[in-house]
């Protein structure tokens, strides 16, 4: 063991690696979720259940003009899910930071971002399976795509930037707090942000002086760029913008929590 | 033989945390191929060197090196040399234990073949091949441990830093940890184990530091140590408890304090100033008197005496060198 060489192979690309590692730790993840799968699949099933509730006790009493309730929700719910995703990424790295693995992590020549890059990459394969079981219950509840393949593939685009974006918050969540409890004390703060929105209703119907948060705060954005990309130009009037506007509002709002968040995620874990 | 440059070599080491600081100015050095023990109290530094040291902290003033590799300036390069196990860094429960490997392998950045073969050779040396595709879960407490301390031999370090590594274990896993880890050192690797069990020091150790409030208190070998100390305790049982107070006046010439008496056992005991020929002045003294023993013990210093004795020093020469 003394005597054999020092294994310092320098990467011709550190992009090659960073990537590799990803993926390493991102298998890890899953696997970990697949033997432990309790909490991933409450969170998996939880927007189709969330859907066909809300559509259920909803649809009858709210119009929203020029769109049915289904398709106005159910980009909702893929929003929705990328909060709740994003709750078990915090409470993912929470239990590893207890665990000590974050330690080994960083004692050993893996880029310093992969285990971050690989749980961002773990919680987005979960997000979009919980997705496509959202949309598959969505249209056999009434949802339709009623925009062209493309702006469809824009709309699975924007909701992996949403959920890659959003990721670095709730790593910043989970290394902060290192305690999957005090993570659970935060949802009251997610579900103001989830349910003060266009979510569930336009925001019209809420109390005026909620209009200005309700209608800008950013799952609301994203909602909207969402519903705007999914059922195409015929629903701009119900969303009160022009697609291109919803969509750079959307992107604006990703690049800003990204940027911001990754900043305090990455001084948070060279401290840990 | 050369004189071999220190495997790790720490040169006034500083560093804070608010207004606690946790090394005052520390300076060691750490040789290749051999076992060398951190000893302190809880606080005393020992962590926060440990983690200077796998590059998850950077000192505030000083320079530490890891095989020549400085861990401020490059720490990729020192972490291709060291393995860091025990408190601060574990293994995936839910993952066998070859999938922890495999997974320590690859972030080693060796290619998946390789990780491969290396996670077998590893399971081999760990004696685990048989539980290697278990999950960690069901593994005994030692076995965990062996996996946890292991894991980074995959990466074929140069030094092996283990953080209290039988913290937590039963008395059995604890002597399996510890025939594990010289069966590492025959083989050729370095340890640098901190600990607050002075048993385990003096099993496993070829050299001990002992650091409080972040500064280096002594070191030595075990032996050297415990020789320094220069003294022996010597137990006398009496036959009659009612005498005892005229055996402690008797074997007080002999004795460094006054000897501790202890009624309901009829046992008195004492430090004795000088090693050679305590233990038969003891009984000589006692026989002149008429004092009929039933036994008599000399026990060597163990580390433990050490510890106490150093750190009781310790603290009183910063009083010293720090009036109020």
């Amino acid at each position: 063991m003394s005597t054999l060489a020092v294994t310092a192979r320098p990467d011709r690309l550190p992009a090659a690696a960073l990537l590799a590692d990803t993926v390493v730790i991102a298998r890890r993840n899953l696997t970990h979720t697949r033997r432990t799968p309790q909490t991933a699949v409450a969170a998996v099933t939880s927007p189709v259940l969330f859907l066909i509730l809300m559509r259920l006790v909803f649809a009858g009493a709210i119009h929203v003009p020029g769109m049915t309730y289904t398709d106005y929700l159910v980009p909702a719910m893929l929003i929705q899910n990328v909060v709740f995703g994003g709750l078990q990424s915090a409470t993912g790295l929470a239990l590893d930071v207890n665990a000590g693995l974050i330690d080994r992590f960083r004692s050993l020549p893996t880029p310093v971002l992969a285990p971050l890059t690989g749980r961002s990459l773990s919680d987005l394969a979960l997000q979009l399976l919980a997705a496509a079981l959202a949309i598959t219950a969505g249209v056999a509840v009434g949802f339709r795509f009623h925009a062209g393949a493309l702006s469809c593939l824009l709309a699975a685009g924007l909701l992996i930037l949403v959920s890659l974006s959003m990721f670095w918050l709730f790593a910043a969540l989970g290394i902060s707090t290192r305690n999957p409890e005090t993570i659970q004390s935060t949802t009251p703060v997610f579900f103001l942000f989830l349910f003060v929105s266009n979510a569930f209703i336009p925001v019209a119907t809420l109390p005026r002086w909620l209009q200005g948060f309700a209608a800008n705060q950013p799952v609301s954005v994203f909602n909207n760029a969402l519903r705007a990309l999914t059922q195409g130009p015929g629903a701009a009037p119900a969303l009160g913008h022009d697609t291109t506007y919803l969509v750079a509002a959307a992107v604006a709002w990703c690049a800003g929590i990204a940027v911001v968040f990754a900043m305090i995620t990455l001084r948070l874990y060279k401290r840990i | 033989m050369l004189a071999a440059e220190p495997i790790i070599d720490i040169a006034g080491v500083r560093k804070s945390f608010g207004r606690t600081t946790a090394l005052d100015g520390l300076s060691m050095q750490v040789a290749e191929g051999k076992v060398s023990a951190l000893l302190g109290a809880n606080g005393a530094g020992k962590t926060t060197l440990v983690r200077i040291l796998a590059t998850l902290l950077r000192p505030d003033a000083g320079r530490v090196t890891v095989a020549g590799i400085d861990v401020v300036r490059r720490p990729v390069a020192v972490r291709h040399v060291i393995g860091l196990a025990g408190q601060h860094a574990a293994v995936d429960q839910t993952l066998t234990g070859r999938e922890n490997l495999i997974m320590v392998a690859r972030l080693y950045r060796l290619p998946a073949a390789q990780a491969r073969q290396r996670s077998a050779e590893v399971l081999e040396r760990l004696s685990l091949t048989e539980a290697a595709d278990r999950p960690v879960r069901t593994y005994s407490g030692g076995m965990r441990r062996r996996l946890d301390v292991g894991a980074s031999l995959v990466g074929q370090p140069r030094v092996l830093l283990l953080d209290e590594p039988s913290a937590g274990l039963d008395p059995a896993a604890r002597l399996e940890l510890w025939s594990f880890l010289r069966g590492l050192v025959a083989q050729g690797a370095t340890l640098l184990l901190t600990t607050q069990q002075l048993e385990e020091a003096d099993h496993l150790a070829d050299a001990v530091t002992i650091i409080d409030h972040g500064a280096l208190v002594t070191e030595g070998t075990p032996e050297q140590l415990k020789a320094g100390l220069g003294y022996e305790t010597i137990e006398v049982a009496l036959a009659d408890p009612a005498r005892l107070p005229q055996a402690a006046r008797v074997l007080e010439p002999l004795a460094e304090r006054s000897p501790q008496t202890d009624g309901p056992a009829a046992r008195i005991s004492f430090r004795a100033r000088r090693a050679a020929g305590a233990l038969p002045a003891a009984v000589r003294l006692l026989d002149g008197a008429g004092i009929a023993v039933e036994d008599v013990t000399a026990r060597r210093p163990s580390l433990d005496d050490v510890f106490i004795s150093v750190l009781g020093r310790a603290s009183a020469g910063t009083a010293d060198a720090r009036p109020a």
